[in-house]
């Protein structure tokens, strides 16, 4: 009876989360993407993950003991990073070129400005930006699904005004199409996100803004005449549902109030629809998401949340 | 002597004008893609330092203080007109590409900061040690970040290939890899300081 009166100052009513428990509970919501990555562009997938999950991890390891920090590996963000970024990589790249991508993620990424909780953008997406900059050869060649073929992405076939062959939207939404590891099969990412969702990991409101923007805009903006353009083509192509869902949503990098999240993913989607039709890129998804974590201090800022009782 | 000696070597590390001054940076991010413009954006430079600080350093008694920003500036146009007549007359390869950057040594914070802080205040011979140990520091700094982004980005060093099958990291050869390696070697330096103190 006595160890339950303990006198302290508030809160009082904990809940059991912490870092490490919230990272992990990610790493297991996006098991199924990367399981269907797997069934769908064959074994190499799997290497490219495990590739970069494991320079992940020991680029953080060796970091914080070379700079006598606390030994922050066993939270699973390092694994986190490891897989974003893996997920976003085409399943036939060299094996160097994850784990090089995976260094940069963590080293300059994240641990450069102190690591977990201090990093300014996402540091997968900071490590894809930095492939596709470096080596965009291997970062846009793309294998089509259940076959050693190289072909282009629904999107860049889009953009180079080709007629789409019969891919329909159920293929779409199955992942019967080339693309990065983990952002093809749209029916799993859901699966993973509506884990995270019931857990009470992820907020609606980037991803529902994220994706409703981008189909908005698109829809207006996408075909040569206003208001026809095809905007379930352009929510279940490219990295756009894995980037709402896992990569807009990091923790870190995003506005803390639902009012700022929700600005967020407008401007995210905003910026990716602008980019998919009038950029030099077929994708947009990891640039849009980087600008707008540069523009995440701004958006907290004038969204801060009134004190009660204050004007 | 002894004090010249120290005005000529405070400008290689302790204060040297790109990594510890951050000083002139716009053309250490714009001509560091090969060591070669490296060099000769360093040689310019320095030439224009070593002319204005010994001038300014002569004339600091005659300029009015008012207007003596004017003045600098306009004798270090004069070393700079000379450096870039000289560059087209016997590199002119060198001078196409540097381009702009060598009108641009004008505004160079470097020249005009030595001019301000040091040669309208010290004697001849101490501003001319100054200029030159300021101009080497640069030039070194130069040849370091241009050594480094030339061999990531092209796989190569004064054109000539150093490891055979290397695939170039190209991001190097872009101004977003010149902030890159700036930004590491100043936390490495500050590390390096840190450490010592």
């Amino acid at each position: 009876m006595k160890d339950n009166l303990i006198v302290s100052g508030s809160p009082h009513i904990h809940k059991k989360g912490s870092i490490s428990n919230i990272m992990w509970a990610v790493v297991i919501s996006v098991i199924p993407a990367g399981i269907a990555g797997v069934i769908i562009f064959g074994l190499d997938a799997l290497w490219v993950t495990i590739a970069a999950v494991i320079a992940a991890v020991l680029t953080e390891l060796v970091l914080e003991a070379w700079a006598g920090k606390k030994i922050t590996v066993f939270d699973g963000s390092a694994v986190i990073t490891g897989i974003l970024l893996a997920f976003n990589l085409p399943p036939n790249v060299p094996l160097w070129l994850p784990v090089i991508g995976a260094v940069f993620s963590i080293a300059i990424g994240k641990q450069v400005f102190g690591g977990i909780g201090q990093n300014i953008f996402n540091p997968a997406l900071v490590g894809r930006v930095f492939l596709m900059a470096s080596w965009p050869k291997y970062m846009t060649i793309f294998v089509k699904p259940f076959d050693a073929l190289t072909g282009a992405t629904p999107l860049a076939a889009l953009k180079e005004g080709k007629i789409l062959e019969h891919i329909s939207y159920l293929d779409l939404f199955l992942g019967k199409r080339g693309g990065c590891i983990g952002e093809v099969c749209i029916l799993a990412l859901l699966i993973g996100a509506a884990f995270l969702l019931i857990r009470g990991h992820l907020s609606w409101h980037i991803p529902a803004s994220y994706i409703f923007t981008t189909a908005v805009f698109t829809y207006i903006f996408g075909a040569a005449q206003l208001f026809h353009g095809d905007w379930l083509f352009h929510i279940l192509s490219g990295g756009l549902i894995l980037g709402a869902l896992f990569m807009a949503t990091d923790y870190v990098a995003t506005p803390l109030t639902a009012k700022g999240q929700l600005i967020f993913g407008v401007g995210c989607g905003l910026l990716t629809a602008v980019i998919r039709i009038w950029g030099g890129y077929p994708e947009g998804v990891s640039y849009a998401i980087l600008m707008m974590n540069g523009a995440t201090p701004f958006i907290d800022r004038y969204t801060r949340i009134r004190i009660y009782g204050t004007k | 002597m002894k004090n010249l000696i120290k005005e000529f070597t405070k400008g290689i590390i302790k204060e040297n004008p790109t990594f510890v001054l951050i000083l002139g940076l716009c053309p250490t991010l714009a001509v560091s893609v090969s060591v070669a413009n490296g060099i000769g954006m360093g040689i310019a430079a320095t030439f224009v330092l070593l002319g204005s600080s010994l001038i300014v350093s002569l004339v600091r008694d005659f300029i009015p203080d008012k207007i003596r920003i004017p003045c600098y500036i306009v004798i270090i146009a004069t070393f700079v007109t000379i450096a870039e007549f000289c560059m087209k007359a016997y590199s002119p390869v060198l001078d196409r590409a540097l381009g702009i950057y060598v009108p641009l040594i004008v505004v160079n914070c470097i020249v005009l900061g030595r001019a301000e802080a040091f040669a309208c205040k010290n004697n001849f011979s101490r501003s001319f040690f100054d200029g030159l140990g300021m101009g080497v520091g640069f030039t070194l700094a130069l040849i370091l970040i241009s050594a480094i982004r030339e061999f990531l980005g092209s796989g190569q060093i004064l054109g000539h290939t150093l490891i055979k099958g290397f695939e170039p990291v190209f991001v190097f050869g872009m101004p977003s890899g010149a902030l890159l390696v700036i930004g590491l070697l100043l936390g490495f330096f500050n590390i390096l300081k840190n450490r010592k103190s």
